[in-house]
Protein backbone atom coordinates (compact mmCIF):
# COMPACT_ATOMS: atom_id res chain seq x y z
CA UNK A 1 0.00 0.00 0.00
CA UNK A 2 1.25 3.51 -0.77
CA UNK A 3 2.36 6.03 1.82
CA UNK A 4 1.22 9.64 1.84
CA UNK A 5 3.74 12.29 2.90
CA UNK A 6 2.57 15.80 3.76
CA UNK A 7 5.22 18.17 2.42
CA UNK A 8 6.49 21.08 4.52
CA UNK A 9 7.28 23.84 2.04
CA UNK A 10 7.12 27.56 1.35
CA UNK A 11 5.28 27.20 -2.00
CA UNK A 12 8.50 27.82 -3.93
CA UNK A 13 10.58 24.96 -2.53
CA UNK A 14 10.51 22.06 -0.06
CA UNK A 15 11.76 22.47 3.50
CA UNK A 16 14.77 20.15 3.92
CA UNK A 17 12.99 17.98 6.52
CA UNK A 18 10.49 16.88 3.86
CA UNK A 19 13.27 14.83 2.23
CA UNK A 20 13.87 13.07 5.55
CA UNK A 21 10.16 12.25 5.74
CA UNK A 22 10.27 10.92 2.17
CA UNK A 23 13.22 8.69 3.12
CA UNK A 24 11.30 7.29 6.12
CA UNK A 25 8.17 6.76 4.01
CA UNK A 26 10.14 4.89 1.34
CA UNK A 27 10.81 2.18 3.94
CA UNK A 28 7.04 1.52 4.12
CA UNK A 29 5.88 1.58 0.49
CA UNK A 30 5.60 3.66 -2.68
CA UNK A 31 5.64 7.35 -1.71
CA UNK A 32 3.05 9.91 -2.71
CA UNK A 33 3.75 13.49 -1.63
CA UNK A 34 0.97 15.98 -1.00
CA UNK A 35 1.91 19.60 -1.65
CA UNK A 36 -0.92 21.77 -0.34
CA UNK A 37 -0.22 25.41 -1.02
CA UNK A 38 -1.07 28.39 -3.15
CA UNK A 39 1.07 29.12 -6.17
CA UNK A 40 2.99 26.01 -5.16
CA UNK A 41 4.23 24.79 -8.56
CA UNK A 42 7.83 25.25 -7.42
CA UNK A 43 7.42 23.05 -4.36
CA UNK A 44 5.45 20.41 -6.33
CA UNK A 45 8.15 20.34 -9.03
CA UNK A 46 10.84 19.94 -6.36
CA UNK A 47 8.96 16.99 -4.82
CA UNK A 48 8.58 15.38 -8.26
CA UNK A 49 12.37 15.41 -8.70
CA UNK A 50 13.04 13.24 -5.65
CA UNK A 51 13.68 9.72 -7.03
CA UNK A 52 11.92 8.07 -4.08
CA UNK A 53 8.64 9.80 -4.95
CA UNK A 54 6.16 7.85 -7.13
CA UNK A 55 3.56 10.58 -7.42
CA UNK A 56 2.98 14.17 -6.34
CA UNK A 57 -0.49 15.36 -5.36
CA UNK A 58 -0.86 19.11 -5.72
CA UNK A 59 -3.66 21.04 -4.03
CA UNK A 60 -3.24 24.65 -5.12
CA UNK A 61 -5.81 26.95 -3.52
CA UNK A 62 -5.99 30.17 -1.51
CA UNK A 63 -6.91 28.46 1.82
CA UNK A 64 -3.51 26.68 1.68
CA UNK A 65 -1.38 29.80 1.10
CA UNK A 66 -0.27 29.31 4.72
CA UNK A 67 -0.31 25.88 6.34
CA UNK A 68 -3.36 26.50 8.56
CA UNK A 69 -4.23 23.26 10.34
CA UNK A 70 -7.98 23.96 10.15
CA UNK A 71 -7.79 24.02 6.33
CA UNK A 72 -5.05 21.49 5.57
CA UNK A 73 -6.08 18.71 7.99
CA UNK A 74 -9.47 17.96 6.34
CA UNK A 75 -7.73 17.74 2.94
CA UNK A 76 -5.14 15.29 4.27
CA UNK A 77 -7.76 13.26 6.15
CA UNK A 78 -9.88 13.04 3.00
CA UNK A 79 -6.98 11.73 0.92
CA UNK A 80 -5.64 9.49 3.73
CA UNK A 81 -8.38 6.89 3.39
CA UNK A 82 -6.58 5.40 0.38
CA UNK A 83 -3.32 4.91 2.26
CA UNK A 84 -1.84 2.69 4.97
CA UNK A 85 0.38 5.40 6.41
CA UNK A 86 0.36 9.18 6.48
CA UNK A 87 3.69 10.79 7.40
CA UNK A 88 5.12 14.22 7.98
CA UNK A 89 8.37 15.51 9.39
CA UNK A 90 8.06 16.65 13.01
CA UNK A 91 8.54 20.31 12.10
CA UNK A 92 6.25 22.91 13.64
CA UNK A 93 4.01 22.50 10.57
CA UNK A 94 3.85 18.70 10.90
CA UNK A 95 3.34 18.87 14.66
CA UNK A 96 0.51 21.35 14.22
CA UNK A 97 -1.41 19.59 11.44
CA UNK A 98 -0.91 15.83 11.88
CA UNK A 99 -2.66 15.31 15.26
CA UNK A 100 -5.64 17.14 13.77
CA UNK A 101 -5.55 14.69 10.85
CA UNK A 102 -5.27 11.74 13.24
CA UNK A 103 -8.28 12.85 15.29
CA UNK A 104 -10.38 13.36 12.14
CA UNK A 105 -9.51 9.75 11.20
CA UNK A 106 -10.05 8.51 14.79
CA UNK A 107 -6.51 7.15 15.06
CA UNK A 108 -3.80 7.58 17.68
CA UNK A 109 -0.83 9.39 16.12
CA UNK A 110 2.71 8.16 16.68
CA UNK A 111 4.90 11.22 17.27
CA UNK A 112 8.56 11.83 16.55
CA UNK A 113 9.41 8.35 15.23
CA UNK A 114 13.13 7.49 15.30
CA UNK A 115 13.03 4.02 13.80
CA UNK A 116 10.61 1.88 11.80
CA UNK A 117 10.71 -1.75 12.97
CA UNK A 118 7.72 -2.98 10.96
CA UNK A 119 4.72 -1.48 9.16
CA UNK A 120 2.92 -1.23 12.51
CA UNK A 121 5.86 -1.01 14.95
CA UNK A 122 7.88 2.10 15.68
CA UNK A 123 10.48 3.40 18.12
CA UNK A 124 9.95 6.87 19.59
CA UNK A 125 11.57 8.89 22.37
CA UNK A 126 9.81 9.59 25.67
CA UNK A 127 10.98 11.62 28.69
CA UNK A 128 13.12 13.93 26.56
CA UNK A 129 14.86 10.99 24.93
CA UNK A 130 15.90 9.46 28.26
CA UNK A 131 13.92 6.39 27.27
CA UNK A 132 12.94 4.86 23.94
CA UNK A 133 9.53 3.24 23.59
CA UNK A 134 8.74 0.61 20.98
CA UNK A 135 5.04 0.90 20.18
CA UNK A 136 2.67 -1.06 17.98
CA UNK A 137 -0.38 0.55 16.40
CA UNK A 138 -3.58 -1.34 15.74
CA UNK A 139 -5.16 1.55 13.80
CA UNK A 140 -6.06 0.96 10.14
CA UNK A 141 -4.23 4.12 9.02
CA UNK A 142 -1.00 4.99 10.80
CA UNK A 143 -0.54 8.74 11.25
CA UNK A 144 3.09 9.45 12.00
CA UNK A 145 5.49 12.32 12.45
CA UNK A 146 9.15 11.43 12.04
CA UNK A 147 12.21 13.00 13.58
CA UNK A 148 14.13 14.29 10.58
CA UNK A 149 17.58 13.73 12.05
CA UNK A 150 16.87 10.00 12.48
CA UNK A 151 16.43 9.39 8.74
CA UNK A 152 19.11 10.49 6.26
CA UNK A 153 17.56 12.77 3.63
CA UNK A 154 16.31 11.19 0.41
CA UNK A 155 17.98 12.29 -2.83
CA UNK A 156 16.52 15.58 -4.04
CA UNK A 157 17.07 15.22 -7.79
CA UNK A 158 17.13 12.65 -10.53
CA UNK A 159 13.47 11.64 -10.48
CA UNK A 160 10.48 12.78 -12.50
CA UNK A 161 7.30 11.72 -10.75
CA UNK A 162 3.95 12.71 -12.27
CA UNK A 163 2.14 15.65 -10.66
CA UNK A 164 -1.59 15.12 -10.20
CA UNK A 165 -3.87 17.97 -9.23
CA UNK A 166 -6.30 17.23 -6.40
CA UNK A 167 -9.32 19.31 -5.42
CA UNK A 168 -9.26 21.48 -2.35
CA UNK A 169 -11.36 21.05 0.76
CA UNK A 170 -12.24 24.74 0.97
CA UNK A 171 -11.70 27.28 3.74
CA UNK A 172 -12.87 26.13 7.18
CA UNK A 173 -13.35 29.80 8.05
CA UNK A 174 -11.83 29.33 11.50
CA UNK A 175 -8.42 30.89 11.20
CA UNK A 176 -6.50 33.37 9.12
CA UNK A 177 -2.85 34.29 8.77
CA UNK A 178 -1.95 37.80 9.91
CA UNK A 179 1.83 38.09 9.80
CA UNK A 180 5.12 36.38 10.47
CA UNK A 181 8.42 37.56 11.86
CA UNK A 182 10.98 35.14 10.58
CA UNK A 183 14.57 35.39 11.70
CA UNK A 184 16.58 36.53 8.71
CA UNK A 185 19.88 34.76 8.44
CA UNK A 186 22.46 34.03 5.78
CA UNK A 187 23.46 30.98 7.79
CA UNK A 188 22.11 27.48 7.18
CA UNK A 189 18.93 26.36 8.93
CA UNK A 190 19.63 24.78 12.33
CA UNK A 191 18.04 21.40 11.67
CA UNK A 192 19.70 21.04 8.24
CA UNK A 193 23.17 22.43 9.02
CA UNK A 194 26.28 20.24 8.78
CA UNK A 195 27.89 22.18 11.63
CA UNK A 196 26.13 23.87 14.56
CA UNK A 197 27.71 26.30 17.02
CA UNK A 198 25.58 26.79 20.15
CA UNK A 199 25.95 29.14 23.09
CA UNK A 200 24.63 28.81 26.61
CA UNK A 201 24.30 30.83 29.78
CA UNK A 202 28.09 31.17 29.82
CA UNK A 203 27.82 33.61 26.90
CA UNK A 204 26.62 36.14 29.52
CA UNK A 205 24.62 38.30 27.07
CA UNK A 206 23.22 38.52 23.55
CA UNK A 207 25.94 40.88 22.36
CA UNK A 208 28.54 38.17 23.01
CA UNK A 209 26.71 35.83 20.61
CA UNK A 210 27.41 38.40 17.90
CA UNK A 211 30.97 39.19 19.01
CA UNK A 212 32.20 35.68 19.71
CA UNK A 213 29.95 32.94 18.28
CA UNK A 214 28.83 34.38 14.96
CA UNK A 215 32.36 34.90 13.57
CA UNK A 216 33.17 31.30 14.54
CA UNK A 217 29.97 30.07 12.90
CA UNK A 218 30.68 32.03 9.74
CA UNK A 219 34.20 30.65 9.48
CA UNK A 220 32.75 27.12 9.72
CA UNK A 221 29.68 27.76 7.56
CA UNK A 222 27.68 26.74 10.62
CA UNK A 223 24.22 27.48 12.00
CA UNK A 224 23.96 29.21 15.39
CA UNK A 225 21.94 27.61 18.18
CA UNK A 226 21.46 28.14 21.89
CA UNK A 227 20.53 26.34 25.08
CA UNK A 228 17.20 26.98 26.75
CA UNK A 229 19.04 28.86 29.51
CA UNK A 230 20.38 31.34 26.93
CA UNK A 231 16.91 31.73 25.42
CA UNK A 232 15.23 32.15 28.81
CA UNK A 233 17.82 34.79 29.71
CA UNK A 234 16.82 36.70 26.58
CA UNK A 235 20.21 36.45 24.81
CA UNK A 236 18.69 35.11 21.58
CA UNK A 237 15.20 34.34 20.17
CA UNK A 238 13.45 31.04 20.90
CA UNK A 239 13.93 29.68 17.37
CA UNK A 240 17.64 29.28 18.26
CA UNK A 241 16.75 26.81 20.99
CA UNK A 242 18.21 23.31 20.78
CA UNK A 243 16.70 20.79 23.18
CA UNK A 244 13.64 18.83 24.25
CA UNK A 245 11.47 21.92 24.06
CA UNK A 246 13.22 23.40 21.04
CA UNK A 247 14.79 21.91 17.95
CA UNK A 248 16.45 18.52 17.66
CA UNK A 249 19.67 18.57 15.64
CA UNK A 250 22.18 15.91 14.62
CA UNK A 251 24.92 17.65 12.62
CA UNK A 252 28.36 16.24 11.76
CA UNK A 253 29.89 18.66 14.24
CA UNK A 254 28.24 20.32 17.26
CA UNK A 255 30.16 22.91 19.23
CA UNK A 256 28.66 23.63 22.66
CA UNK A 257 30.08 26.86 24.03
CA UNK A 258 29.36 27.89 27.61
CA UNK A 259 26.66 25.21 27.85
CA UNK A 260 26.58 23.14 31.04
CA UNK A 261 24.65 20.28 29.43
CA UNK A 262 21.25 20.04 31.12
CA UNK A 263 19.26 16.89 30.26
CA UNK A 264 16.82 18.97 28.28
CA UNK A 265 19.62 20.34 26.08
CA UNK A 266 21.32 16.97 25.59
CA UNK A 267 17.98 15.61 24.34
CA UNK A 268 18.29 17.97 21.39
CA UNK A 269 21.87 17.33 20.29
CA UNK A 270 23.25 14.06 21.63
CA UNK A 271 22.88 12.32 18.27
CA UNK A 272 25.40 14.69 16.66
CA UNK A 273 28.31 12.80 15.10
CA UNK A 274 31.08 14.78 16.83
CA UNK A 275 30.50 16.96 19.88
CA UNK A 276 32.94 19.59 21.10
CA UNK A 277 32.43 21.34 24.43
CA UNK A 278 34.10 24.52 25.59
CA UNK A 279 33.35 25.34 29.22
CA UNK A 280 35.20 26.81 32.17
CA UNK A 281 33.73 24.25 34.60
CA UNK A 282 35.51 20.98 34.04
CA UNK A 283 32.77 19.15 35.99
CA UNK A 284 30.05 20.34 33.60
CA UNK A 285 27.88 17.41 32.42
CA UNK A 286 28.39 18.44 28.79
CA UNK A 287 31.89 16.90 29.00
CA UNK A 288 30.27 13.49 29.62
CA UNK A 289 28.91 13.46 26.08
CA UNK A 290 31.61 15.49 24.31
CA UNK A 291 34.14 13.78 22.06
CA UNK A 292 36.53 16.64 22.59
CA UNK A 293 36.43 18.89 25.63
CA UNK A 294 38.31 22.12 26.14
CA UNK A 295 38.29 23.56 29.65
CA UNK A 296 38.81 27.30 29.92
CA UNK A 297 37.51 30.81 29.38
CA UNK A 298 35.37 30.86 26.27
CA UNK A 299 36.00 34.57 25.74
CA UNK A 300 39.66 33.73 25.21
CA UNK A 301 39.29 30.31 23.54
CA UNK A 302 36.57 31.09 20.99
CA UNK A 303 38.49 33.92 19.25
CA UNK A 304 41.60 31.70 19.30
CA UNK A 305 39.65 28.90 17.68
CA UNK A 306 38.13 31.22 15.10
CA UNK A 307 41.62 32.47 14.20
CA UNK A 308 43.10 28.96 14.07
CA UNK A 309 40.52 27.57 11.64
CA UNK A 310 41.37 27.46 7.97
CA UNK A 311 39.51 29.99 5.84
CA UNK A 312 36.25 28.67 4.36
CA UNK A 313 36.52 27.00 1.02
CA UNK B 1 -15.44 33.91 29.02
CA UNK B 2 -15.14 30.55 30.73
CA UNK B 3 -11.83 28.72 30.38
CA UNK B 4 -11.00 25.04 30.78
CA UNK B 5 -7.35 24.42 31.49
CA UNK B 6 -5.73 20.99 31.42
CA UNK B 7 -3.22 20.03 34.14
CA UNK B 8 -1.34 16.74 33.83
CA UNK B 9 0.48 15.04 36.68
CA UNK B 10 3.92 13.99 35.45
CA UNK B 11 7.32 13.06 36.85
CA UNK B 12 8.95 16.30 38.01
CA UNK B 13 11.19 17.79 35.36
CA UNK B 14 14.20 17.74 37.69
CA UNK B 15 14.02 13.99 38.24
CA UNK B 16 16.42 11.81 36.29
CA UNK B 17 14.10 9.24 34.76
CA UNK B 18 15.11 5.58 35.05
CA UNK B 19 13.97 2.77 32.81
CA UNK B 20 12.63 -0.27 34.70
CA UNK B 21 14.86 -3.31 34.52
CA UNK B 22 12.10 -5.41 32.93
CA UNK B 23 11.66 -2.91 30.08
CA UNK B 24 7.95 -2.28 30.74
CA UNK B 25 8.23 1.43 31.44
CA UNK B 26 10.01 3.91 33.69
CA UNK B 27 10.25 3.92 37.49
CA UNK B 28 7.42 5.96 39.01
CA UNK B 29 7.40 4.53 42.55
CA UNK B 30 8.63 7.05 45.14
CA UNK B 31 9.39 9.57 42.40
CA UNK B 32 8.48 13.24 42.84
CA UNK B 33 5.46 14.18 40.71
CA UNK B 34 4.52 17.71 39.60
CA UNK B 35 2.33 19.60 37.21
CA UNK B 36 3.53 19.39 33.60
CA UNK B 37 5.51 22.67 33.12
CA UNK B 38 3.63 23.61 29.93
CA UNK B 39 0.35 23.21 31.86
CA UNK B 40 1.60 25.57 34.57
CA UNK B 41 2.03 28.14 31.81
CA UNK B 42 -1.54 27.37 30.73
CA UNK B 43 -2.94 27.95 34.23
CA UNK B 44 -0.95 31.20 34.51
CA UNK B 45 -2.32 32.45 31.18
CA UNK B 46 -5.89 31.66 32.24
CA UNK B 47 -5.38 33.46 35.56
CA UNK B 48 -3.95 36.50 33.78
CA UNK B 49 -6.97 36.59 31.44
CA UNK B 50 -9.18 36.54 34.52
CA UNK B 51 -7.20 39.32 36.17
CA UNK B 52 -7.68 41.40 33.01
CA UNK B 53 -11.43 40.86 33.28
CA UNK B 54 -11.57 38.75 30.11
CA UNK B 55 -12.08 35.36 31.74
CA UNK B 56 -14.94 34.87 34.18
CA UNK B 57 -14.29 31.36 35.46
CA UNK B 58 -11.36 28.95 35.27
CA UNK B 59 -11.93 25.22 35.57
CA UNK B 60 -8.78 23.11 36.04
CA UNK B 61 -9.09 19.59 34.63
CA UNK B 62 -6.86 16.61 35.27
CA UNK B 63 -7.22 13.01 34.14
CA UNK B 64 -5.61 10.03 35.81
CA UNK B 65 -5.30 8.42 39.23
CA UNK B 66 -6.79 9.87 42.44
CA UNK B 67 -3.42 11.51 43.20
CA UNK B 68 -3.97 13.88 40.26
CA UNK B 69 -6.17 15.80 42.75
CA UNK B 70 -2.93 17.29 44.09
CA UNK B 71 -2.15 18.70 40.65
CA UNK B 72 -5.61 20.25 40.50
CA UNK B 73 -5.05 21.76 43.99
CA UNK B 74 -1.88 23.39 42.67
CA UNK B 75 -3.88 24.96 39.83
CA UNK B 76 -6.54 26.10 42.33
CA UNK B 77 -3.83 27.69 44.46
CA UNK B 78 -2.54 29.56 41.40
CA UNK B 79 -6.01 31.01 40.83
CA UNK B 80 -8.31 28.49 39.12
CA UNK B 81 -11.84 28.55 40.55
CA UNK B 82 -12.75 24.88 40.66
CA UNK B 83 -11.52 21.51 39.48
CA UNK B 84 -12.64 18.41 37.64
CA UNK B 85 -10.85 15.09 37.98
CA UNK B 86 -11.58 12.40 35.43
CA UNK B 87 -10.43 9.52 37.54
CA UNK B 88 -9.01 6.33 36.06
CA UNK B 89 -6.02 4.12 36.68
CA UNK B 90 -5.98 3.05 33.03
CA UNK B 91 -3.34 4.36 30.61
CA UNK B 92 -4.68 7.39 28.74
CA UNK B 93 -3.32 8.22 25.30
CA UNK B 94 -3.83 11.63 23.65
CA UNK B 95 -6.80 10.61 21.47
CA UNK B 96 -8.65 9.34 24.56
CA UNK B 97 -7.77 12.49 26.52
CA UNK B 98 -9.06 14.62 23.64
CA UNK B 99 -12.33 12.66 23.61
CA UNK B 100 -12.73 13.08 27.38
CA UNK B 101 -12.09 16.82 27.03
CA UNK B 102 -14.67 16.99 24.25
CA UNK B 103 -17.24 15.45 26.62
CA UNK B 104 -16.29 17.99 29.30
CA UNK B 105 -16.65 20.84 26.79
CA UNK B 106 -20.20 19.65 26.06
CA UNK B 107 -20.90 19.71 29.80
CA UNK B 108 -19.16 23.01 30.66
CA UNK B 109 -19.48 25.08 27.43
CA UNK B 110 -16.19 27.02 27.75
CA UNK B 111 -15.13 29.57 25.15
CA UNK B 112 -11.49 28.64 25.44
CA UNK B 113 -9.54 25.50 26.34
CA UNK B 114 -5.86 26.00 27.22
CA UNK B 115 -3.53 22.99 27.22
CA UNK B 116 0.24 22.59 27.35
CA UNK B 117 1.78 22.00 23.94
CA UNK B 118 3.19 18.69 25.16
CA UNK B 119 3.57 16.72 28.36
CA UNK B 120 7.13 16.03 29.40
CA UNK B 121 6.45 12.33 30.00
CA UNK B 122 5.19 10.99 26.67
CA UNK B 123 6.32 14.08 24.68
CA UNK B 124 3.42 13.50 22.24
CA UNK B 125 2.34 17.06 21.41
CA UNK B 126 -1.11 15.99 20.17
CA UNK B 127 -3.98 16.53 22.61
CA UNK B 128 -4.79 20.19 21.84
CA UNK B 129 -4.80 19.68 18.08
CA UNK B 130 -6.92 16.53 18.45
CA UNK B 131 -9.43 18.24 20.70
CA UNK B 132 -9.77 21.15 18.25
CA UNK B 133 -10.37 18.64 15.44
CA UNK B 134 -13.04 16.72 17.39
CA UNK B 135 -14.84 19.96 18.29
CA UNK B 136 -14.43 21.55 14.84
CA UNK B 137 -12.77 24.52 16.57
CA UNK B 138 -9.79 26.65 15.64
CA UNK B 139 -6.42 25.86 17.22
CA UNK B 140 -3.65 28.21 18.30
CA UNK B 141 -0.75 25.89 19.03
CA UNK B 142 2.72 26.65 20.50
CA UNK B 143 1.47 30.07 21.60
CA UNK B 144 3.89 32.70 22.85
CA UNK B 145 1.27 35.46 22.97
CA UNK B 146 -2.52 35.41 23.21
CA UNK B 147 -4.57 38.59 22.74
CA UNK B 148 -8.37 38.79 22.43
CA UNK B 149 -9.39 41.09 19.56
CA UNK B 150 -12.89 41.75 18.12
CA UNK B 151 -14.43 38.55 19.43
CA UNK B 152 -11.51 36.49 18.12
CA UNK B 153 -8.05 35.62 19.41
CA UNK B 154 -4.77 36.81 18.01
CA UNK B 155 -2.29 34.05 18.71
CA UNK B 156 1.44 34.47 18.12
CA UNK B 157 3.00 31.06 17.55
CA UNK B 158 6.55 29.74 17.87
CA UNK B 159 7.35 28.25 14.43
CA UNK B 160 10.61 26.85 13.05
CA UNK B 161 11.82 30.04 11.41
CA UNK B 162 10.60 32.51 14.06
CA UNK B 163 7.11 33.71 14.96
CA UNK B 164 3.76 33.65 13.18
CA UNK B 165 0.57 35.44 14.19
CA UNK B 166 -2.87 34.04 13.38
CA UNK B 167 -6.36 35.32 14.00
CA UNK B 168 -8.56 32.46 15.19
CA UNK B 169 -12.29 32.25 15.81
CA UNK B 170 -13.68 31.55 19.26
CA UNK B 171 -14.36 29.11 20.80
CA UNK B 172 -10.84 27.78 20.38
CA UNK B 173 -8.12 25.55 21.76
CA UNK B 174 -4.78 27.17 22.62
CA UNK B 175 -1.62 25.24 23.48
CA UNK B 176 1.18 26.94 25.35
CA UNK B 177 4.84 27.35 24.50
CA UNK B 178 7.57 28.28 26.95
CA UNK B 179 7.66 32.01 26.41
CA UNK B 180 3.95 32.69 26.83
CA UNK B 181 4.50 33.72 30.45
CA UNK B 182 6.33 32.91 33.66
CA UNK B 183 4.04 31.02 36.02
CA UNK B 184 3.60 32.46 39.52
CA UNK B 185 4.26 30.65 42.76
CA UNK B 186 1.14 30.09 44.81
CA UNK B 187 1.12 32.15 48.02
CA UNK B 188 0.44 30.47 51.35
CA UNK B 189 -2.97 32.16 51.81
CA UNK B 190 -3.93 31.03 48.30
CA UNK B 191 -2.81 27.47 49.04
CA UNK B 192 -5.08 27.53 52.13
CA UNK B 193 -7.96 28.98 50.11
CA UNK B 194 -7.48 26.33 47.40
CA UNK B 195 -8.28 23.62 49.94
CA UNK B 196 -11.85 24.90 50.11
CA UNK B 197 -12.40 25.11 46.36
CA UNK B 198 -14.57 22.31 44.93
CA UNK B 199 -13.24 19.40 42.86
CA UNK B 200 -15.76 17.26 41.02
CA UNK B 201 -14.78 13.67 40.27
CA UNK B 202 -16.02 11.94 37.12
CA UNK B 203 -15.12 8.75 35.26
CA UNK B 204 -14.57 8.04 31.54
CA UNK B 205 -17.66 5.83 31.74
CA UNK B 206 -19.82 8.64 33.09
CA UNK B 207 -18.61 10.81 30.20
CA UNK B 208 -19.46 8.08 27.67
CA UNK B 209 -15.88 7.70 26.42
CA UNK B 210 -14.00 4.45 25.80
CA UNK B 211 -10.44 5.36 26.75
CA UNK B 212 -8.81 2.09 25.60
CA UNK B 213 -5.26 2.72 24.31
CA UNK B 214 -4.67 2.32 20.59
CA UNK B 215 -0.90 1.93 20.88
CA UNK B 216 0.60 -1.05 22.68
CA UNK B 217 3.98 -0.40 24.26
CA UNK B 218 6.10 -3.45 23.48
CA UNK B 219 9.14 -2.31 25.40
CA UNK B 220 10.89 0.68 26.91
CA UNK B 221 14.67 0.81 26.70
CA UNK B 222 17.50 3.13 27.62
CA UNK B 223 19.04 4.95 24.69
CA UNK B 224 22.58 4.03 23.72
CA UNK B 225 24.98 5.81 26.03
CA UNK B 226 27.38 8.23 24.47
CA UNK B 227 30.87 7.71 25.81
CA UNK B 228 32.79 10.68 27.10
CA UNK B 229 35.71 11.54 24.88
CA UNK B 230 38.95 13.24 25.68
CA UNK B 231 39.92 16.64 27.05
CA UNK B 232 42.26 18.52 24.79
CA UNK B 233 44.84 20.90 26.23
CA UNK B 234 44.49 23.81 23.83
CA UNK B 235 42.91 25.18 20.68
CA UNK B 236 45.71 23.87 18.46
CA UNK B 237 45.12 20.30 19.63
CA UNK B 238 41.36 20.70 19.17
CA UNK B 239 41.76 21.93 15.58
CA UNK B 240 44.19 19.08 14.88
CA UNK B 241 41.76 16.47 16.24
CA UNK B 242 38.81 17.90 14.32
CA UNK B 243 40.81 18.03 11.11
CA UNK B 244 42.80 14.81 11.24
CA UNK B 245 40.98 12.47 13.61
CA UNK B 246 37.30 13.33 13.28
CA UNK B 247 37.71 14.82 9.79
CA UNK B 248 34.75 17.18 10.24
CA UNK B 249 36.45 20.44 9.28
Amino acid sequence: MSVLVLADHDNASLKPATLNAIAAAAKLGPVHVLVAGHGCDGAAAAAAQAPDVAKVLKADAAPYAHPLAENVAPLVAGLARGYGHVLAAATTVGKNIMPRVAALLDVQQISDVLQIDAADTFVRPIYAGNALATVRSGDAIKVITIRGTAFPAAAATGGSAPIETVGDAGDAGLSSFLRSELSKSERPELTAARIVVSGGRGMANGENFKTYLEPLADKLGAAVGASRAAVDAGFVPNDYQVGQTGKVVAPDLYLAVGISGAIQHLAGMKDSKVIVAINKDEEAPIFQVADFGLVGDLFKLVPELTAALPPRK
Amino acid sequence: MKILVGVKRVIDYNVKVRVKADGTGVETANVKMSMNPFDEIGVEEAVRLKEKGIATEIVAVSMGPAAAQETIRTALAMGADRGILVQTDAELQPLAVAKLFKALVAKESPQLVILGKQAIDDDCNQTGQMLAALLGWAQGTFASKVAPADGRLEVTREVDGGLETLSIALPAVVTTDLRLNEPRYASLPNIMKAKKKPIETLTPDALGVDPAPRLVTLKVAEPAKRLAGVKVKDVAELVDKLKNEAKVI
